[in-house]
C-alpha cells in the first residue's frame, strides 16, 4: 500500500505541471493586464516625475512606503515559518514548507521594487550598491536606507537558497517524467541529481544549515525595515518597541497570506487530499496567536505614549486615535484583533473559511497598521505651522494593485512549473505515519491514503 | 584642524514684521521654482525660508508672532546622517549641503528634518518665458526628483571668499549677506561667522533673548532666534 501511496502523490502533484485547466490561462491573462497596467503607470510617473504621486509636503513617504512595508513583511509568511517548522521537526510542515516558501521569495522581490518605484530619480538607484567608482564615493553606512538594501538583499539570497535546496528532488523527478525541452531544462536545474545516499546526505545537511541561518536573518530584516522609521525622530516613529514590533507583524501578516495561498491553491489544483482542515487549524492557531501578541504590542505603544504624554507624539497619537486617521485606526484594531479572535477562538468557526476570512480582515489591518504608522506622524510633525494630509493619486494605486497581481501571477506560473506541494518531503513522511499510527495527524493522512482509491491508469499518468 | 568659518544666524523676532520680503528674495536669488495654484494646493510649493504665524490670546486681544524659519543648518543635522549617498553632508564650514547631482530622492531627510524645511522637486521645474531670463547665473537649476534646501546663500560665501583672498584680506563682518537677510527691511536677520567672536551674530548669539527651535531635539541649530521672554523683567535687553 505505501509504494502505492507515494507513486499516486507524485502522480497526482505532478499532474498540474503538464494540464492546465483554462483557470490558469484567465488568471494569467488578467493579473498580467493589471501587472501591465501598474508597469505603464510607472513609466507614466517616470516620464512625468513622481509628482504624479500623492506625495506632499510634509508626508514625503507615503503609499510605496507602505506598501514595501506591507510585503517585505508578506515575505516573513515562509522562510520564518518553514525555517521553525523545519528545526523542530514538525510533521505537519511537510505539505505546507513549499507554498510558504514561494511566498518569501516573491513579496520580497515584490517589495524590494518599492524602494526603487518611490525614488524621485529611479535611474540613479544603482548608487546604493558599493561598487568601486572613480569618484571614491561608498554608499552612507550610517543610512537606514543603506542597511536595508543589505538586508534585503540577504534575506532574498537566503530565501531563494532556502526555496531551491528542497526542489531539486523533486525538480529531478519531473525531469524524469519529461521529454524534449521540460527534460533539458529540468535537467539543468536538478544539477544532476541522482538519489544516491551522498546527495541526500549533502542535501538534508544544506537545509538544516540554511533553516539555522535563515532565522535571524528574517528576524533582523524587519528589524532593520523598522529602523528606517524608528531612527529618525519624527513623533511616534522614534520608538524603540518598533523592532519587535514589525517582526511580529511581519510574522503576523505571512501566516494570514499564506493561509490564503494554500485555501487558493487547495481549490484550484485540487489539493484537498494534501492539504487538509487539520493544517488550516494549526495556521489558525498560530495566527490567533499573532494576533494577541499584535495586541499587546499596540497596547503597549499606546499606552507608553499616552502616559509620556509627549506634546508632539500627542498630536499623532489624538489623530489616529479620535482624529482624522481614527477610522482607519479602529478598522485596523477591528480586522488584526477582533475579527480574528473571535474567529480563530472559537473551535467550531476555526474553519479552512473562517480562517480565510481572518485572514482577509488581517491582510486589510496589517495594511491600515504601516499606514498608520508611517503617514500621521510625517503628518504631524513637530512644528504645527508644518503640518499637512495626504491622499493617494490613481498612480500610486495602481502601482498596488499591480503589485497584489503580480504576486498572484508569479504565484500561478510557479505551480505550473514547479510541484508546489514537496513531493519527497510528503513521501518521507509517509512509513514513519503509518508506522506510528497512533497519532491523529498520522491516521488522518493514512485513512485519506486508503480512501485515494486505485491509482490512475497508465494512460493518464505523464 | 577646525574650520576658519562657521556660519551662523539671528533671527530676532520681535522686529520681524512678517512682510515677507526675505521669502521673496530667496525665490528671486535662488531660482527657486514657482509651482503654481494647483500644485501649491497639493503641497508642492517650495519656500528655502517661510514665516510661519503664530496667534497668541483670544480675541478680541490676539497677538500675532512672526517666525521666519529656514534650514537651522545644524551642527547634528538629521537630515544627513540619513541620506543613502552622501547628498546631503556637512561642509568644511558648517553648512549643511546638499548635493544635487548626488541626490537620488529618497526624500528620507526631508522626513527626518523636524523643521520641515527640505524641498522635494516633484517635476521639472518650469519658467514661463521670458522669466527664464532672470534666472541666477551663479546658482544651478534642480531637475526633478531631487531635494533641495536653504544654501545660506553659499553661492555668496564663495564669491566672497574668492574676493578676499583675491584682494588678500580677511573677510568683513556684515558685508557678506544672504538674500534674505539682505532684503529684511528691519534688519531682524542677522548673518555671520560664530568663529569670529566680535561678529555681530556671535555677539546676539549670547543675547538672553536667545532661544533655538526645537533644541531639546539635540539637532545643534546654529540658528538663533531673539524674543523677549515673559520671564525677562527689563526692556534692558
Amino acid at each position: 500500500m505505501n509504494r502505492t501511496a507515494t507513486k499516486y502523490i507524485a502522480d497526482d502533484l505532478v499532474r498540474p505541471l503538464f494540464q492546465s485547466s483554462v483557470w490558469f490561462y484567465a488568471i494569467v491573462l488578467a493579473a498580467g493586464s493589471v501587472v501591465a497596467c501598474g508597469a505603464a503607470a510607472w513609466t507614466y510617473q517616470i516620464w512625468n516625475g513622481i509628482g504624479v504621486a500623492g506625495i506632499r509636503w510634509p508626508v514625503f513617504w507615503a503609499f510605496y512606503l507602505v506598501n514595501f512595508v506591507f510585503w517585505i513583511g508578506i515575505s516573513h509568511a515562509g522562510t520564518l515559518i518553514s525555517a521553525i517548522l523545519r528545526l523542530v521537526d514538525a510533521e505537519w510542515r511537510r505539505p505546507v514548507t513549499r507554498c510558504a516558501e514561494v511566498i518569501t521569495v516573491f513579496a520580497l522581490m515584490i517589495g524590494a521594487m518599492f524602494p526603487i518605484i518611490h525614488l524621485g530619480r529611479p535611474w540613479l538607484a544603482f548608487w546604493m550598491f558599493p561598487y568601486p567608482s572613480s569618484r571614491e564615493i561608498w554608499p552612507n553606512f550610517r543610512s537606514p536606507l543603506a542597511w536595508d538594501f543589505f538586508a534585503i538583499n540577504t534575506y532574498l539570497t537566503g530565501s531563494v537558497l532556502f526555496l531551491f535546496l528542497p526542489m531539486i528532488p523533486d525538480l529531478a523527478l519531473v525531469r524524469d517524467r519529461s521529454t524534449g525541452w521540460r527534460r533539458k531544462l529540468y535537467g539543468a536545474l536538478s544539477f544532476g541529481w541522482r538519489g544516491t545516499t551522498k546527495q541526500w546526505n549533502r542535501l538534508e545537511s544544506a537545509m538544516q544549515i540554511m533553516a539555522i541561518a535563515i532565522l535571524p536573518v528574517a528576524v533582523s530584516v524587519h528589524t532593520i525595515v523598522s529602523f528606517d522609521f524608528s531612527m529618525a525622530n519624527v513623533p511616534m516613529w522614534h520608538s524603540t518597541i518598533f523592532g519587535p514590533y514589525f517582526v511580529a507583524g511581519a510574522i503576523f501578516s505571512g501566516i494570514a497570506a499564506l493561509i490564503i495561498a494554500m485555501a487558493v491553491l487547495r481549490k484550484f489544483l485540487h489539493l484537498e487530499k494534501y492539504l487538509l482542515p487539520y493544517h488550516f487549524e494549526n495556521l489558525g492557531k498560530l495566527l490567533l496567536l499573532m494576533s494577541v501578541l499584535w495586541a499587546y504590542f499596540v497596547f503597549n505603544e499606546r499606552l507608553t505614549t499616552w502616559y509620556g504624554n509627549e506634546p508632539s507624539e500627542m498630536a499623532v497619537f489624538w489623530a489616529t486615535q479620535r482624529g482624522r486617521f481614527a477610522g482607519f485606526y479602529w478598522t485596523m484594531v477591528t480586522c488584526n484583533f477582533v475579527i480574528p479572535f473571535i474567529i480563530l477562538s472559537i473551535n467550531r468557526t476555526r474553519t479552512i473559511a473562517g480562517c480565510v476570512i481572518a485572514s482577509f480582515a488581517v491582510l486589510i489591518g496589517m495594511w491600515l497598521e504601516r499606514f498608520l504608522i508611517i503617514v500621521p506622524g510625517l503628518a504631524t510633525k513637530q512644528l504645527p505651522y508644518s503640518w499637512g494630509n495626504y491622499g493617494p493619486r490613481p498612480v500610486e494605486m495602481t502601482i498596488m494593485a499591480a503589485t497584489f497581481a503580480a504576486m498572484i501571477l508569479l504565484y500561478t506560473l510557479f505551480s505550473k512549473f514547479v510541484p508546489i506541494i514537496s513531493i519527497w518531503e510528503l513521501k518521507a513522511g509517509l512509513p514513519s505515519r503509518l508506522d506510528k499510527a497512533t497519532l491523529t495527524e498520522a491516521s488522518l493522512m493514512s485513512t485519506r491514503l486508503d480512501e485515494l482509491g486505485p491509482m490512475p491508469p497508465e494512460g493518464q499518468r505523464p | 584642524m577646525a574650520a576658519k568659518h562657521r556660519w551662523g544666524m539671528a533671527v530676532d523676532i520681535d522686529k520681524c514684521t512678517g512682510c515677507e520680503a526675505c521669502v521673496t528674495a530667496c525665490h528671486a536669488e535662488n531660482n527657486i521654482p514657482t509651482v503654481g495654484a494647483g500644485q501649491a494646493a497639493r503641497g508642492r510649493a517650495m519656500h528655502w525660508i517661510r514665516v510661519e504665524r503664530y496667534y497668541e490670546g483670544d480675541f478680541p486681544d490676539v497677538r500675532v508672532k512672526f517666525r521666519p524659519v529656514l534650514c537651522q543648518q545644524c551642527d547634528n543635522a538629521p537630515c544627513e546622517a540619513v541620506c543613502p549617498t552622501y547628498a546631503a553632508h556637512q561642509s568644511e564650514d558648517g553648512l549643511n549641503a546638499q548635493v544635487y547631482n548626488r541626490c537620488i530622492g529618497t526624500r528620507y531627510c526631508a522626513n527626518a528634518c523636524m523643521y520641515n524645511v527640505r524641498f522635494f522637486n516633484f517635476f521639472n521645474p518650469e519658467w514661463p518665458k521670458p522669466l527664464q531670463l532672470q534666472l541666477n547665473p551663479d546658482v544651478s537649476i534642480r531637475e526633478v526628483g531631487v531635494m533641495e534646501k536653504c544654501t545660506f546663500c553659499v553661492q555668496r560665501i564663495k564669491a566672497a571668499k574668492t574676493e578676499a583672498k583675491k584682494e588678500n584680506r580677511e573677510l568683513v563682518d556684515g558685508a557678506l549677506q544672504p538674500a534674505c537677510a539682505q532684503a529684511c527691511p528691519t534688519s531682524a536677520i542677522v548673518f555671520g561667522d560664530l568663529n569670529d567672536p566680535e561678529s555681530r551674530v556671535a555677539r546676539l548669539m549670547k543675547s538672553p533673548r536667545g532661544t533655538k527651535l526645537l533644541e531639546d531635539l539635540g539637532a545643534e541649530p546654529k540658528i538663533t532666534y531673539l524674543q523677549k521672554q515673559p520671564w525677562h523683567e527689563s526692556d534692558s535687553y
